[in-house]
C-alpha cells in the first residue's frame, strides 16, 4: 500500500515536503544571485538622469565604454591585462600543477600527504595576506628577494618590479599562481588516481619509460580535466580583484598596469578617490564581463569537451 | 621505482637507497618536490619568523630566526593597542559559520529533492540551479547592492551570510544531489514500510551523506572566510569588518609599521592555517573527492 501510494505521489502530484525541501534554496538563489545577474545586465541599459531608474539608452553604455576616448583605452587595458594574466595561468600554473600531480601519484612515494598539504597550504590563505606577503619579499626595502638573487648570482636581474609598468602585472600573476598551483594540482592527482594501475603497468612491461607513459597514457586520459581546469582558470582571473587591490591598490597602479576587468569594475561602479562611482557604466563593465566569461564557458562546453570526448572514445 | 632500481643491478649502495625508498629517479622527484615545497612554504615561515623579531634584525638578517637577542613582540603590542582583530576574528567566525551552517542545511534539502523525486521540472530547475557553479556572484554586485540598501541591510552581517548563501548553494546541491542519489532504495522502502515520512528519509540519507557533506563544507568555507569583495561593498563599517577585510585596512593604515605589519599579516594566517593543520586530510581529499564527482 505504501509503496503503490509513494509511486503516485512520485510521478504526478508535487507533495508539499517537496516544497520545503526546495523551497530555501531555490528562494535564496533565485533573489540574491539569478535575479541580480539580469537586473543588473537591465541597468546596464539604462543611463543616469531623468526620474527614477534614469533612462533607457540602449546599448549606448557599451558603445561608449568600448569607443569613448575617456572610457576605451581603461577598457582595454583591463582586457589586455587580463589576458596577460590569463596567459600566464595556463602557461605557469597548470603545467608546474601537472608536473607536481604526476610526481605526487608515483606508486611509491615517501611522505606523500606531506607534501601534498605543504603545497596545497598557500591556497587556503586569504588573497590579501599572499599578496601583502609578496609585495613584502620583493620589496626593495626589506631585500629579500634582491638577497635570494644575489645568493645564486644574478643580483643584477633585481628591480623594484611591482612600481615598473611592463613587470608589474607579470609579477602579480605570478604571485597569483603561486597561492593557486594547489588546485591544478589537486585535479589532476585526482583524474591521475583514476586511471586504472593495469593501464601503466602493461605499457611499462612493454618497455615504455616515464615519458612515453605520460605523453601516451595519462595525458590523454586525463584530457578531461585538462579542460575543467582551462575553464576553470579562465573563469576565475577574468573574476580576479583582491589581489591586484591588496598589492597596488584600487587604481592597479603603475599607470593602471595591472588593472584587471575586476579592478576595472569596481572602480567604474563604486568610485575610488577622485573617480566618482557610476551604477550604470559599473553595470556595463559587468555585463562585459560576463560576456567575456559566457564565450570561455560555452567555448569549453561546446568545442573543447566535445573534441576532448571523441578523443577519449 | 624500487623495480626499476632493482633491474638497473643490486650493489650495496642501490640496497641501502632502496630500504630509504629511495631510487636513482625517485631521487630527482623528491628533489624537485622538495624545492617546490620551499617555494610554497618560506614566504609563509618567513613573515611568521620575522613577526617575532626588533625592527633592526628584521632589516638586517631577515632570513635568520629570532634569538633570544633579537626576539620582539612590539608589533603584537601595536596589534592589540590600534586594530581590532579580535572583533574581526568574531565577525569572521560568524558570518562563515552561519553561511556554512545554512548552505549545508539547504544545499541538503534541495540536493535531496533533486535526486529523490522525480517531478516535472526536475532536470530544469537542476540546470537553473548549475548555472551558479560557473558564473560568479559578483558581476550581479550593482544589483545585490540595491536589494541590500532597499532591504534596509547595508553594513550588516546580514547581508553579507545571504550572498555567500546564494553563491554556495549551486555547488553544495550539485554535489549533495549526486551524493543522494546513490543512497540505496531499498534502505528507503524499508523506511517507508515502517511508516517514515520524507523528513525521516532526508536524516537518514544525511547522516550516509556525511563525507560528502565535509567536502561541500571544506570547498565552501575557504572563499567564504576569505572574500574582500563583499565586505568591501556591502559592510566596509569598522563593527562588520570580517579579518580579511580589517587586515586590508590595517594593513593600509601601518604600511611602514614593519612589527606591526607582520604581525598583522601572522594573525590573519593563524586561524586558518590552524585549521589546516589539524585538518589537512579531510581539505584535501574533500577537494580531489569533489574534483572525481
Amino acid at each position: 500500500m505504501a509503496t503503490i501510494d509513494r509511486a503516485a505521489t512520485r510521478r504526478r502530484r508535487i507533495p508539499w515536503s517537496l516544497l520545503v525541501f526546495l523551497g530555501p534554496a531555490v528562494l535564496i538563489y533565485s533573489a540574491f544571485m539569478v535575479f541580480p545577474l539580469f537586473d543588473s545586465l537591465r541597468l546596464s541599459l539604462f543611463a543616469p538622469g531623468g526620474s527614477g531608474l534614469g533612462v533607457f539608452v540602449g546599448l549606448q553604455n557599451y558603445v561608449t565604454l568600448l569607443t569613448d576616448p575617456l572610457w576605451s583605452p581603461r577598457f582595454w587595458g583591463a582586457l589586455g591585462n587580463n589576458l596577460v594574466f590569463f596567459t600566464i595561468h595556463m602557461l605557469v600554473q597548470n603545467p608546474i600543477g601537472l608536473l607536481l600531480a604526476v610526481l605526487l601519484t608515483t606508486r611509491v612515494l615517501r611522505g606523500r600527504a606531506a607534501y601534498r598539504a605543504l603545497i596545497f597550504a598557500p591556497t587556503v590563505l586569504s588573497v590579501v595576506i599572499v599578496g601583502f606577503i609578496w609585495k613584502l619579499i620583493l620589496s626593495p626595502l626589506w631585500g629579500v628577494a634582491s638577497g635570494a638573487l644575489d645568493s645564486i648570482g644574478i643580483g643584477q636581474l633585481y628591480g623594484p618590479w611591482l612600481g615598473l609598468q611592463g613587470p608589474a602585472i607579470i609579477v602579480v600573476s605570478l604571485m597569483s599562481v603561486w597561492q593557486y598551483v594547489g588546485i591544478p594540482m589537486l585535479l589532476f592527482s585526482a583524474a591521475l588516481l583514476s586511471i586504472p594501475d593495469e593501464v601503466i603497468e602493461a605499457a611499462r612491461v612493454d618497455g615504455a619509460g616515464p615519458f612515453r607513459i605520460f605523453s601516451r597514457i595519462q595525458l590523454p586520459l586525463i584530457a578531461p580535466t585538462v579542460g575543467i581546469v582551462a575553464v576553470l582558470t579562465f573563469v576565475g582571473n577574468f573574476n580576479a580583484f583582491d589581489l591586484v587591490y591588496s598589492v597596488q591598490g584600487g587604481m592597479a597602479g603603475p599607470e593602471f598596469s595591472t588593472d584587471l576587468m575586476g579592478t576595472l569594475f569596481y572602480r567604474t561602479f563604486f568610485g575610488f578617490q577622485l573617480q566618482l562611482g557610476n551604477p550604470t557604466m559599473g553595470a556595463t563593465v559587468a555585463g562585459a564581463m560576463f560576456v567575456i566569461i559566457l564565450f570561455g564557458v560555452c567555448l569549453y562546453l561546446f568545442g573543447l569537451q566535445r573534441r576532448l570526448q571523441t578523443y577519449e572514445a | 621505482m624500487t623495480r626499476h632500481a632493482a633491474s638497473l643491478g643490486d650493489g650495496p649502495l642501490r640496497r641501502s637507497a632502496r630500504a630509504l625508498g629511495i631510487s636513482p629517479s625517485g631521487a630527482g622527484k623528491h628533489a624537485v618536490l622538495l624545492i617546490y615545497t620551499a617555494v610554497a612554504v618560506f614566504p609563509i615561515a618567513l613573515v611568521v619568523m620575522n613577526s617575532l623579531k626588533s625592527r633592526s634584525a628584521i632589516f638586517d638578517a631577515p632570513v635568520q630566526p629570532p634569538t633570544p637577542g633579537t626576539f620582539s613582540l612590539i608589533g603584537y603590542e601595536t596589534l592589540t593597542k590600534r586594530g581590532d582583530f579580535l572583533g574581526y576574528f568574531g565577525n569572521s567566525a560568524i558570518v562563515t559559520g552561519v553561511s556554512l551552517a545554512l548552505i549545508l542545511l539547504f544545499g541538503a534539502m534541495a540536493g535531496f529533492a533533486l535526486a529523490r523525486h522525480r517531478f516535472t521540472g526536475n532536470r530544469l530547475l537542476g540546470l537553473y540551479l548549475g548555472i551558479g557553479i560557473m558564473v560568479p556572484i559578483r558581476l550581479g554586485t550593482v544589483s545585490i547592492l540595491n536589494i541590500i540598501v532597499g532591504l534596509g541591510l547595508a553594513n550588516t552581517q546580514a547581508a553579507l551570510i545571504l550572498v555567500y548563501i546564494a553563491s554556495g548553494l549551486p555547488l553544495a546541491v550539485f554535489i549533495l544531489s549526486q551524493f543522494f542519489r546513490e543512497f540505496p532504495r531499498d534502505l528507503e522502502d524499508a523506511a517507508r514500510v515502517d511508516g517514515a515520512g520524507d523528513f525521516t528519509i532526508f536524516g537518514m540519507a544525511a547522516r550516509l551523506a556525511r563525507p560528502a557533506i565535509a567536502a561541500v563544507a571544506v570547498l565552501t568555507m575557504i572563499p567564504v572566510w576569505n572574500d574582500l569583495w563583499w565586505p568591501l561593498i556591502l559592510a566596509s563599517g569598522r563593527k562588520t569588518a570580517t579579518l580579511t577585510l580589517g587586515t586590508q585596512q590595517f594593513l593600509g593604515q601601518f604600511v611602514s609599521d614593519w612589527n606591526a605589519v607582520l604581525a598583522a599579516l601572522t594573525i590573519a594566517m593563524l586561524p586558518m592555517i590552524a585549521l589546516y593543520v589539524v585538518f589537512s586530510r579531510q581539505f584535501i581529499r574533500g577537494l580531489m573527492g569533489g574534483a572525481l564527482k
